[in-house]
């Protein structure tokens, strides 16, 4: 079996007892692995350590029990090769939208000269259409979705291997929402980018991601089901909603938040390493086939699409 | 009548400045001309110049008179009150910005390791509320010079709201901008310098106005003390002198370069004010 580009294995985090009591374990033996290009999203109810496995996994968290290895490396620390786009806060507000990306790709590119590091910067604030004059601008003077339009363009220009998306889109409507969805799935088409993503949405989920992970509520959380999302890319908004496999998945995601998130909760687990529950729709046979593990080959995503 | 806010406030200062001074020259007794004293008055001593708080028109006229020569220099109780301010500056501005290369640092230090927080709090805590001009004999005894004691005492006034804020803004910057530094691989260095002093600037710049603010109190104490030149020394002389003219136009003259030190501060915290 070979090892996925991204595995986590046997993840925990506990945060010791104030004193005395017991401590407090947010997840254990989380164990999953992601596959080199793969857009895998993420959904819990707060409190289930989403933004800790993403913390843990940009290295800026350490987990309490096992390891992430990444290329076959263990990961520790931060590194250039996981970019992190926080929900807010991602830029620095004393910089303009330039300045903000350009100290990225200075710090990425450390012999290139001032005038490489600007025109690849503006390369990729073109592709999310911050030109013009607007990327003069300090955050605080652009929109809440121009400013997460910086924030992701900044993320791809530092190319990094592993992407790293902690509800990127959380704090804003859903019309802005929606069309940063679409430049992501563009400017990711474009590119091999391995992401990992935190949302709250549904629809978000399914949109982008070609699996979904499903998380139980904390306190020993853990990842329950992996849902694959088998739907042909690229996906239009408007289109992919007629597609005969969405709300199957829509109402799958729906009913694990609603109740089994919670009923499948609480202490459990013989410590013995458990792999999240494959669900597949549609043509690969029908609601919750049981148990294939997720390391078998999938269909390659569909990129292109310009 | 519609006027700016702004227009209507600059008029009603000017009415109350007339009012306040139309108070003060109404209320300050006319020194009598001579020929208009009876021979008893003249006997009595009724003709010599009485020592009164000067009318405003008096302490315009010698502002006149001293503004349109500041630099004059007539010996060492003599000289003009451009000199006598531009020794004050000297000495703050030394003492200060010694202050500042000390402090900064230093409160960079405190802001990044709680292990030096809590090591040099106690100092703090003792040396902060120590009245600067409590220093003075000491600074006296080991300095051996006047001139460097005042700047000392300055220097240990004006150290401790910059040493404090600095390090207070530093050990304040967002986690998530540090994160941001951590992610781009950013040394220790490159983040101080792209992350946490921009992200403590607005911090920093306050204390330091606020320590510029304070020097200029505790200077003009500090040469009354030490004597020979600067603003709060002529203010002593003229004392000693009984020329409360003198006295009310450098107790002005005081204020005013107080206030345009404050402006100057106040411009730069504006430039490195960001919005979050």
């Amino acid at each position: 079996m070979p090892t996925p580009f991204l595995s986590l294995q046997g993840l925990s985090k506990r945060f010791p007892a104030p004193k005395g009591g017991e401590a407090l374990t947010v997840f254990e033996n989380v164990n999953l692995g992601i596959e080199k290009g793969e857009f895998v999203c993420i959904i819990g109810h707060s409190g289930c350590g989403k933004s800790t496995i993403l913390n843990i996994l940009a290295g800026l968290d350490e987990p309490t029990d096992g390891a992430v290895i990444m290329n076959g490396k263990e990961v520790s620390g931060p590194s250039l090769d996981r970019g992190v786009v926080f929900q807010n806060y991602s830029l620095l507000p004393w910089l303009s939208a330039l300045k903000n990306v350009t100290f990225a790709v200075q710090a990425r590119h450390r012999s290139w000269s001032k005038k490489q590091v600007l025109e690849h910067s503006q390369k990729y604030l073109d592709l999310v259409g911050l030109n013009g004059g607007a990327e003069l601008r300090k955050p605080s003077q652009l929109s809440g979705g121009m400013r997460q339009r910086v924030s992701i363009a900044r993320a791809f220009a530092i190319q990094p291997q592993l992407l790293l998306l902690d509800e990127p889109f959380g704090a804003l409507d859903a019309l802005t929402r929606g069309s940063i969805q679409d430049e992501l799935i563009r400017v990711w088409s474009g590119s091999d980018q391995t992401v990992f993503m935190i949302t709250h949405d549904v629809d978000e989920a399914i949109l982008l991601a070609d699996r979904i992970l499903l998380m139980t509520n904390g306190p020993y959380a853990k990842v329950a089901e992996s849902v694959e999302v088998g739907i042909d890319r690229p996906r239009a908004r408007a289109e992919i909603i007629h597609h005969p496999d969405y709300y199957d998945i829509r109402n799958h995601l729906v009913e694990f938040l609603a109740k089994r998130s919670r009923e499948l909760a609480g202490k459990y687990g013989d410590g013995s390493l458990t792999q999240p529950k494959t669900v597949r729709f549609g043509a690969n046979g029908d609601i919750a086939a049981p148990a294939k593990d997720i390391t078998t080959p999938r269909p390659r995503l569909v990129k292109g699409a310009e | 009548m519609v006027t700016s806010l702004n227009a209507r406030a600059v008029l009603l200062s000017v009415v109350i400045l007339a009012v306040l001074l139309g108070f003060w020259e109404a209320a300050t007794p006319k020194q009598q001309l001579a020929a208009e004293l009876t021979e008893y008055e003249l006997l009595m001593g009724g003709g010599e110049a009485k020592a009164a708080v000067p009318p405003p028109s008096a302490v315009f006229a010698k502002a006149w008179e001293e503004l349109s020569d500041p630099f004059y220099d007539a010996g060492p109780n003599d000289k003009g009150i451009g000199i006598q301010i531009g020794y004050s500056l000297y000495r703050v501005l030394t003492g200060y910005f010694l202050a500042a290369a000390i402090a900064i640092p230093a409160g960079f230090l405190i802001g990044m390791s709680p292990l030096m927080y809590r090591a040099l709090d106690p100092f703090i805590q003792i040396l902060r509320p120590i009245s600067p001009l409590a220093w003075m004999p000491l600074a006296l005894f080991v300095i051996q010079d006047s001139q460097a004691s005042a700047i000392f005492v300055i220097f240990i006034c004006s150290i401790w709201p910059m040493l404090i804020n600095t390090a207070f803004g530093v050990a304040g910057v967002r986690k998530d901008w540090v994160n941001v530094a951590r992610t781009h691989e950013l040394g220790s260095l490159k983040t101080a310098w792209i992350v946490i002093l921009p992200a403590a600037a607005p911090t920093i710049l306050t204390g330091m106005r606020i320590s510029i603010g304070i020097a200029w109190l505790v200077i003009v104490a500090a040469e009354m003390l030490v004597g020979g030149t600067g603003i709060g020394y002529y203010v002593w002389n003229e004392w000693n002198n009984l020329d409360l003219t003198s006295v009310i136009f450098s107790i002005l003259m005081i204020g005013l370069v107080g206030m345009l030190l404050d402006t100057a501060f106040a411009y730069c915290a504006r430039l490195v004010q960001y919005q979050e």
